[in-house]
């Protein structure tokens, strides 16, 4: 019988990419988040092709045009893309260790991300209220569909940034909590690339 | 109250489906009575069911493959007699509304909870081995997913009893999957439950496509990775591309059937054939997802039994990218009939021959690594060359049916059940069964009985040749699939050898039982001491079978493609190395809880319990908010502990 063990190897090639080893946790964490974001964005694009296919399938209903109010929508978006900014800001500051900064932009995201959504929700109730609700046609199930899942990746954002803010205080910013901030901030980031989508496909060129 | 429930949901009327869920019922109890005598629960809980050790989570994933295979089978022997007796004037012994659930539940639990809780639970087993690490990325996730995988098995079997399951086959097209036509919960059970498992599936792909990236063992670079690696690399990018569609498709049904939307309503604007479409766009490469993996087991199994290198490493690679790549591009075979027109027609049959090419490149690696080689055979080879034999026959009906005006003879045809069971039995099935005799010592630490493996391998073969040769006749023939009455009488010879083959697979399952038992009883002289019992190339033999906790005491170092062999051929065998402390993850009962709570999520949208739902997402709410807390997520193994396990693998002393 013959038995193999294995050399062991210098601990400086353990470290890196390619050929050097496993890398370390903060990068694998955050790779991980960006596949499971990849797939959220794919999950969207399900959406994105059904409001597309839908959106001339009014049933005789009330028509983009008819509904969005592109002056609430700028606003909407203007509030998102600044909580992402703002949002960076935060990271950054915690990066630098800086709680108080930290703390200040957090709640900065939070305000605009929660007027975001309070817009999002006053729209929808208005249409709703005038008898464009999702099961009117397959337009308004694909539109509400699509905003609406975007909404509640935004609620649920804003929850996770809460939860965030509650572990900062409590625990400060070590390295796993720097490390799920810098999750919470891809994820908050990808909501703006998604919703660049959907303000140019269904608000842009729906409203003509 | 109880939403919909009530004790109309029980099928008393419906002899078939009370008597199969009280014989499963009653041997459950058993089993947990049992568990409970012999006092194995503490023993289950601490080591199984709340492990987050890839292997054990990935022999927990094979475990319910099997089990799920033997409740699949149990569908398709039924299918066969009916199809074998109900024939002119006779009725058989299944009513329309027990058979309709029948081959919807077939297909469903063969995809989703036979084939793709096997192929995951493969690649969970071997890649961090074959990679040289310790675990996958996120080893809790890993067991979040397996649960929730579980939970869906759980659901889907549920409907046997409580309530029923949908009549529209497993692809629950509509307008027939909508409230109009299936306004009972059989439809919503089939939809919650793949949500469920399609939510575990991309997790764990998403912790696969993670580890193979960013986890090797140093020196792993990636044209050093073995194919199986590749291959499962492959598989897992598709998930990560491909599940997503699934879980918004059948989120839009969920919306039409709860909310009253019309995503793919006749009424409203919908569009049905959108659903198709969408279904399909992940269907496709869901093929691939199931196969790929299984191409690696042969190029495994081959190239171990052969005693050779692979032939054509990089091609082999190449061709596997190469299908990931197009297999986003061939969805549209699935409905020639559609009427998309020649043109888009003609593109996408195009395709599908294309996607043959890489295909048959694998084909002739394989062949070329088993010419001049010392084969020995060993079951799974067996396994391996039946798949090479009856995959290239499946393939070439394959390509068949991708031209489009067959496909307009052939289409929804038992031509097309042939094929695809051609495939997935023949290649799936087959190298899923080839992985389990290969890798079953490493898992364990004994090797399985050889003679009934064949026989079981045998059975196999010959009884899928009775099932599905007959069925292309029949196709050709003009029979349609899911017929629950034949009117034409000089179809029953070909039914009747039908149904012989799904005999002989039975003596095929009851072989495999009959091999575990046995190897089981006899395990005392069938020990693997070296770890590496078929004479290996690729790391997960390096290690001690069943591999410690930890995999590798002393992380590998790789130098070349078959690192294994290399370290064996030159000899690498260091002095006693030093053993330093190693972390592994901490158990965490977080999978098992989820998973708990989703099978109430689950079962009570299905029954519009809606007060369960909320305590039960909330539940689900805290426990996700309490590991989102959580820190010391692993726990150390010291260095002396370690040099205790690895002197008594290597048969030294105690040491100093």
């Amino acid at each position: 019988m013959t038995v193999t063990t294995i050399e062991p190897v210098s601990p400086d090639r353990v470290r890196g990419r390619g050929g050097g080893g496993p890398a370390p946790t903060r990068i694998v964490v955050a790779y991980g988040f960006w596949i499971f974001l990849l797939s959220d964005i794919i999950m969207f694009s399900g959406l994105f092709a059904a409001y597309a296919v839908l959106s001339a399938e009014t049933a005789g209903g009330p028509t983009g045009p008819e509904l969005f109010n592109l002056k609430n929508v700028f606003i909407e978006t203007a509030c998102l893309l600044v909580s992402s900014y703002t949002c960076g800001l935060g990271i950054l500051s915690a990066e630098r260790r800086q709680r108080e900064r930290f703390l200040v932009f957090a709640t900065l995201t939070f305000v605009l991300g929660a007027a975001f959504l309070f817009i999002e929700i006053r729209e929808f109730a208005g249409m709703v209220g005038r008898g464009a609700s999702p099961s009117r046609s397959a337009f308004l199930s694909a539109f509400f569909t699509l905003v609406g899942m975007h909404g509640a990746h935004v609620t649920s954002g804003l929850l996770w940034l809460v939860y965030m803010v509650a572990q900062v205080i409590v625990k400060g910013l070590r390295p796993h909590v720097r490390r799920r901030l810098l999750c919470f901030s891809l994820f908050w980031h990808a909501l703006d690339i998604i919703w660049v989508g959907v303000f140019t496909l269904v608000y842009l060129i729906g409203a003509r | 109250m109880l939403g919909r429930l009530s004790w109309a949901a029980i099928p008393f009327d419906e002899p078939i489906p009370l008597i199969a869920a009280g014989v499963v019922g009653l041997v459950i109890l058993a089993v947990l009575g049992w568990i409970v005598m012999k006092g194995w629960w503490p023993y289950l809980w601490r080591e199984w069911l709340t492990s987050v050790d890839h292997k054990r989570i990935g022999v927990m994933y094979v475990t319910l493959a099997l089990v799920m295979l033997v409740r699949g089978y149990s569908d398709a022997i039924m299918m066969r007699s009916q199809q074998a007796v109900a024939i002119g004037g006779a009725r058989g012994y299944l009513p329309p509304s027990h058979y309709d659930q029948i081959f919807s539940a077939h297909g469903t639990i063969m995809i989703f909870l036979v084939a793709m809780p096997f192929v995951v639970g493969l690649m969970n087993f071997v890649v961090p081995l074959q990679l040289g690490v310790r675990d996958v990325a996120f080893p809790v996730l890993n067991s979040v997913s397996f649960w929730l995988t579980a939970a869906a098995a759980l659901l889907i079997n549920a409907s046997l009893v409580i309530g029923n399951f949908a009549r529209t086959g497993w692809m629950a097209y509509p307008p027939l999957s909508e409230l109009t036509f299936s306004p009972d919960v059989g439809v919503d059970y089939y939809l919650w439950s793949l949500q469920i498992s399609g939510i575990g599936t991309l997790l764990a792909g998403i912790n696969m496509v993670t580890t193979i990236l960013k986890m090797r063992a140093p020196g792993m670079f990636y044209f050093r990775m073995p194919v199986f690696c590749w291959t499962a690399l492959a598989t897992n990018m598709l998930i990560v591309a491909a599940f997503p569609i699934l879980t918004a498709t059948f989120a839009m049904l969920l919306l039409d059937r709860y909310l009253g939307m019309h995503f793919f309503t006749n009424a409203g604007g919908g569009n049905m054939m959108m659903y198709v479409n969408l279904f399909w766009a992940w269907g496709h490469p869901e093929v691939y997802i199931l196969i790929l993996p299984a191409f690696g087991v042969f190029s495994e199994v081959i190239a171990t039994f052969s005693g050779k290198a692979l032939f054509g490493y990089r091609s082999m690679v190449l061709a596997t990218l190469a299908i990931c790549v197009l297999s986003f591009m061939v969805w549209l075979h699935h409905f020639f009939t559609m009427g998309a027109g020649a043109d888009v027609n003609s593109f996408f049959g195009i395709m599908s021959m294309v996607i043959a090419v890489p295909t048959g490149v694998k084909v002739f690696n394989w062949l070329f690594t088993l010419f001049h080689g010392r084969v020995v055979f060993k079951t799974p080879v067996l396994w391996s060359i039946g798949f090479m034999v009856t995959f290239v026959l499946g393939g070439m009906t394959g390509v068949l049916l991708a031209v489009p005006p067959v496909d307009f003879v052939l289409h929804n045809s038992v031509f097309l059940v042939a094929h695809f069971h051609n495939v997935i039995i023949g290649g799936v099935l087959f190298g899923a069964m080839a992985a389990y005799n290969y890798w079953f010592p490493k898992a364990f630490g004994f090797t399985l009985d050889e003679r009934l493996g064949k026989a079981s391998f045998w059975c196999w073969f010959f009884g899928f040749y009775f099932a599905f040769m007959p069925l292309y006749v029949l196709g050709l023939e003009g029979m349609t699939r899911r017929l629950e009455h034949i009117a034409d009488p000089s179809w029953r010879p070909l039914l009747l050898v039908a149904e012989f083959g799904a005999i002989l697979i039975f003596f095929g399952i009851l072989f495999q039982a009959l091999q575990l038992y046995v190897s089981i009883r006899t395990r005392e002289s069938r020990r693997d001491l070296t770890g590496d019992p078929w004479n290996g190339r690729t790391l997960e033999w390096a290690t001690s079978s069943p591999p410690p906790p930890y995999n590798f005491a002393v992380m590998p170092e790789v130098r070349s493609i078959d690192a294994f062999w290399e370290m064996k051929a030159t000899g690498r065998i260091a002095p006693e190395p030093r053993y330093e402390a190693i972390e592994v993850p901490r158990n965490s009962p977080t999978g098992f809880i989820i998973a708990f709570f989703a099978v109430l999520v689950g079962f009570s949208l299905i029954w519009r319990i809606w007060w369960i739902v909320i305590l039960a997402l909330v539940a689900i709410a805290i426990v996700v908010l309490a590991f989102g807390w959580s820190e010391n997520r692993e726990q150390e193994i010291p260095g002396a502990e370690i040099a205790r396990l690895e002197r008594a693998r290597l048969g030294l002393g105690p040491g100093e």
